[in-house]
């Protein structure tokens, strides 16, 4: 912990020294954070009010319970903590980095800097595999003309809703054309292991087989998950990409002895504010999506 | 100490500890706080998942992974973002508007909330309002 010795009775506000003993920069640096913490503040808030408007959200244990290389095991949780540790970790190499940077010692900064740089891709790559997992990952659910079709997450798309009952299931497979119900019956064999020749079968076979598989079909949620989802995760994630930028570049700087020639590594610490502040949100991001 | 030369506006330059020992005490402890709040993340799942899920310990537990959250992030501001060492005019100058929070949640939670009530007892002219989005009734307008 650093410790400041400032003799007691210090008059901050009579003039001739800044009253928050700070660098202009470092202050700068601190307002615009606060300032990013509202539009995050909102964003987070809107979802809640929208969330609380509704009688049914998505379940995220549902929703997120995928992990890279598992296939369809169900593992709820398991790979935000994942991307949670990542971004916990990348902070304290970046809080090292800011350490080192007191020590001026150079090779230790460059070293906890490359550390910092990999966390932030490592998360941004979890991050690429999630998104890609929503927006390609079909459910069944029943589309807006009443059949039942295969529904990834996505702006437009939210296969999380209610789930559908038996009697509203069949209603719909009535309806449902032969595509869709190939569509649907493949994605059944998919998990069984069973192939067919499954389009050469008339429609009364398909129903029978996709009712006798016990398939869950879902109505569609609130539109709102989505576009809430993607656009937060996404705004968090062009900070995390913004920030490894920035990273780089303070590690390019350092390799080249800038800060060692100005007589200090007080960059290295601004850019850290940056950094921690971009695990501060995902702290919240984690709670309102993932565990709430 | 070279910290004295780093900007005018710094009257006392602060002497950083020599180990990095309070660095890696948070991160345990943040470590920890995040291993509670999975468990709990974890429980709720179960709970939703059994015969009769009870809303208010499910309420209960996300009330506390709530200020689990709040706990991390004063940690990682405090310690890791050095807020904690900083003297008392630059702590309250960022804590202060922040408190702006407090207002912004409770009313816009209650909005929401008032939302869902009327949404539930329009009686029945609006039925299942948040199924149908207005692209989706566009679309099938037109088809």
């Amino acid at each position: 912990m650093s410790t400041t010795a400032i003799p007691a009775g210090t008059k901050w506000w009579s003039g001739g020294k800044s009253p928050f003993n700070a660098s202009y920069g470092k202050v700068m640096m601190w307002y615009f954070l606060m300032s990013d913490a509202f539009t995050f503040g909102a964003f987070l808030i809107s979802y809640g009010t929208i969330r609380f408007s509704v009688n049914h959200w998505a379940d995220p244990n549902e929703v997120f319970n995928a992990f890279p290389l598992a296939g369809h095991a169900n593992l709820p949780l398991a790979f935000v903590s994942l991307m949670t540790f990542i971004l916990i970790f990348s902070s304290v190499t970046m809080v090292l980095a800011v350490h080192e940077g007191h020590k001026m010692n150079r090779k230790g900064v460059e070293k906890y800097m490359i550390l910092t740089i990999l966390g932030g891709f490592a998360f941004l790559g979890c991050q690429a595999w999630e998104w890609t997992h929503l927006l390609t990952g079909e459910h069944i659910s029943l589309l807006n003309d009443g059949t039942l079709g295969a529904l990834p997450t996505t702006v437009k798309a939210n296969p999380w809703g209610t789930e559908l009952s038996n009697q509203a299931m069949l209603v719909a497979l009535q309806k449902t054309p032969h595509e869709q119900l190939v569509t649907i019956a493949s994605g059944l064999h998919h998990a069984g292991g069973e192939a067919h020749n499954i389009s050469a079968l008339s429609n009364a076979e398909l129903i029978s087989q996709i009712t006798a598989s016990g398939l869950h079909a879902t109505n569609q949620g609130p539109i709102a998950f989505g576009g809430y989802f993607f656009g937060i995760t996404g705004f968090h994630g062009f900070h995390v990409f913004s920030g490894v930028i920035i990273n780089i570049v303070m590690y390019i700087k350092t390799k080249l002895g800038h800060f060692d020639q100005r007589g200090h590594y007080e960059m290295i610490e601004k850019a850290g504010l940056y950094w921690h502040f971009v695990d501060l949100v995902w702290v919240f991001v984690f709670l309102c999506f993932y565990l709430i | 100490m070279s910290q004295h030369t780093i900007s005018p506006e710094i009257s006392f330059a602060s002497e950083h500890a020599g180990d990095t020992k309070h660095i890696w005490k948070t991160f345990w402890l943040l470590s920890l706080l995040t291993v509670l709040e999975l468990g709990l993340g974890l429980a709720i799942y179960n709970i939703h998942k059994g015969e009769h899920p009870s809303a208010m310990l499910v309420l209960f537990f996300k009330g506390v992974v709530c200020i689990l959250t709040i706990a991390k992030a004063y940690y990682i501001v405090s310690v890791f973002m050095h807020l904690g060492s900083e003297v008392r005019n630059m702590i309250m100058t960022i804590v202060v508007p922040l408190c702006l929070f407090i207002w912004f949640i409770i009313a816009f939670l209650w909005d929401g909330n008032s939302w869902k009530t009327m949404r539930n007892t329009d009686g029945g002219s609006r039925p299942n309002i948040e199924k149908v989005a207005p692209a989706a009734k566009e679309k099938g307008a037109k088809d």
